[in-house]
């Protein structure tokens, strides 16, 4: 048997995109539509659009999505050890202390690679 | 008498017995009624919101508001859903369809989440779940894909700069914000929002615990929120609109609507973390006072987000990426540190000098910090005042610059 918390938030996930796209529907039926070419065209300040829209990104995002990952990943490992923070003794603090440590580690050593500098 | 919304609960799930419907039937059914009395609360808020935002604004800039429709021109943002509703709705050309219609309803849908596990008052919560904490995270980092599909399904460059800048910024800025959420966890010893607030109402606002978090998690959810100063992702003289550019119509309402809505939501979190959620005067006696101290509380914020928005002007990426990657991250892994430190040495003390200790650490990181922001800013200037040779030369050669 689900229990009742996780089957509001699942009756909450489901029903809260409905609101919206209902909202959306109702332009649907009472709103204009004229399309013409030079409406539906791309919007750019005025002059035509010029080669292709799905340009190269830059790398830099790249790096910056893939430090997210390794810190965001390193962080979820830590909400059990802050959650069961009453039963550790002051040993199992310190490790987790360690581990963060770690991750300062790998933080300097992004920093000194020039990862996080902005060109 | 005294807690109505509950009374009226037992009433009708008495009523619904009655009728001689199954037990599990008039759960779901309970279930179904209390998620639409929340979603529609929220929404009924959001419209609301939009007065709220526009009367701030003007009061900030020394311009009366909306005033003209109803009292206080209350009736202002029914008048603009109107005429969203009534505008033609435009779908460029080239446009990834699906794409492009799925994300508005994205943007709303990732913010009213975040409400089913908001506890509203003592006796009044969707769901108490025990990670709540990872939830919100995980919902936040929804809302950062429906800005990405509409970035990109609008076959516009403004559009996929803007959503480029974003993610960069949510996905940034994200680190900092979860490393600061460890804090009131392990202060709260669990992940459960409706934990975290009763730990605070029985010892005290963890705002007193950690300011320094408090603050970190503040700046960082302006972030997420996009909100000046960091509103790069719609910076208009770069990009115009950045990344919902092509919307027009109830799809770009949709999108205005769940920004607006989001910087409530951070407020009720920040509320519900840092500022003791419902916890008031009365409010064991009566439950239904903890509703509006939330929503005080996390108004309160949202003017504070409003006050930020429309003092400090825009910063460059390169310096939002510097501060968040060399400063806010290291300062919140330095307070999950001492905080984690000082609790487990502190265990069994009495709760004012628990208090006392952790606040007397927070001012000590904070002059720290500071101490070392100085010493560096100081050498920033020199390095930056420090006259190159060229222009050194065309100094000395101009006029009137002997004497």
């Amino acid at each position: 048997m689900v229990s009742n918390e996780w089957l509001f938030v699942g009756v909450f996930l489901l029903l809260a995109p409905v609101f919206p796209a209902a909202a959306l529907l109702i332009p649907r039926l009472i709103a204009p539509r004229k399309p013409n070419p030079i409406k539906m065209q791309t919007y750019e300040c005025g002059v035509e659009t010029v080669g292709d829209t799905y340009i190269q990104f830059r790398v830099q995002y790249y790096i910056f999505a893939l430090v997210f990952l390794i810190f965001d990943i390193e962080l979820v490992f830590l909400f059990p050890w802050a959650v069961a923070f009453d039963v550790l003794p002051l040993f199992g603090v310190l490790v987790g202390v360690l581990f963060i440590l770690i991750l300062v580690a790998g933080l300097v050593y992004i920093w000194r690679k020039g990862a996080l500098q902005w060109m | 008498m005294l807690d109505p919304i509950n009374a009226i609960a037992n009433w009708l799930q008495n009523l619904l017995s009655s009728w001689g419907l199954e037990s599990g039937l008039v759960n779901f059914i309970m279930i179904l009624i209390g998620v639409l009395v929340v979603a529609m609360t929220v929404l009924v808020l959001d419209i609301l919101l939009v007065w709220v935002e526009r009367k701030m604004v003007a009061r900030f800039q020394d311009r009366l508001g909306p005033n003209r429709l109803g009292p206080f021109g209350l009736i202002q943002p029914i008048a603009d859903v109107i005429k969203l509703l009534i505008k033609e709705d435009i779908t460029p050309e080239g446009a990834d369809k699906v794409l492009f219609n799925i994300a508005p309803v994205m943007a709303l849908a990732t913010v009213l989440i975040i409400w089913a596990v908001i506890p509203f008052a003592p006796t009044m919560l969707g769901a108490s779940l025990n990670v709540g904490v990872l939830y919100i995270v995980a919902a936040g980092a929804l809302g950062t894909l429906g800005i990405l599909m509409a970035g990109w399904a609008a076959h516009n460059k403004y559009a996929l700069v803007g959503a480029f800048r974003m993610v960069a910024l949510v996905v940034s800025y994200e680190v900092p914000m979860v490393t600061a959420l460890l804090v009131p966890v392990i202060l709260a010893r669990s992940m459960g929002l409706h934990d975290i607030v009763e730990a605070q109402a029985q010892g005290g606002w963890f705002i007193l615990f950690s300011p320094v978090t408090a603050l970190i998690f503040f700046v960082c959810t302006i972030a997420e929120l996009g909100r000046a100063p960091f509103d790069l992702a719609e910076a208009e003289s770069e990009i115009v609109a950045g990344y919902h550019i092509e919307y027009s119509g109830m799809k770009f309402g949709m999108f205005y609507a769940g920004e607006l809505l989001h910087a409530l939501t951070m407020g009720a979190l920040i509320a519900s973390l840092f500022l003791g959620g419902w916890h008031g005067p009365f409010v064991q006696q009566v439950p239904i006072l903890g509703v509006v101290y939330l929503f005080i509380k996390a108004f309160f914020v949202y003017w504070m987000y409003t006050w930020v928005r429309y003092t400090v002007p825009r910063i460059r990426i390169d310096h939002m990426m510097s501060l968040n990657w060399k400063f806010f991250t290291p300062l919140a892994l330095v307070m999950v540190i001492v905080t984690a430190i000082l609790d487990k040495l502190m265990t069994g003390l009495p709760g004012w000098i628990y208090g006392l200790g952790m606040f007397s650490a927070n001012v000590l990181v904070a002059v720290i910090t500071i101490n070392l922001l100085r010493t560096y800013s100081q050498k920033e200037r020199q390095r930056v005042a420090e006259p190159r040779p060229v222009a050194q030369a065309d100094l000395a050669k101009a006029p009137g610059s002997g004497d």
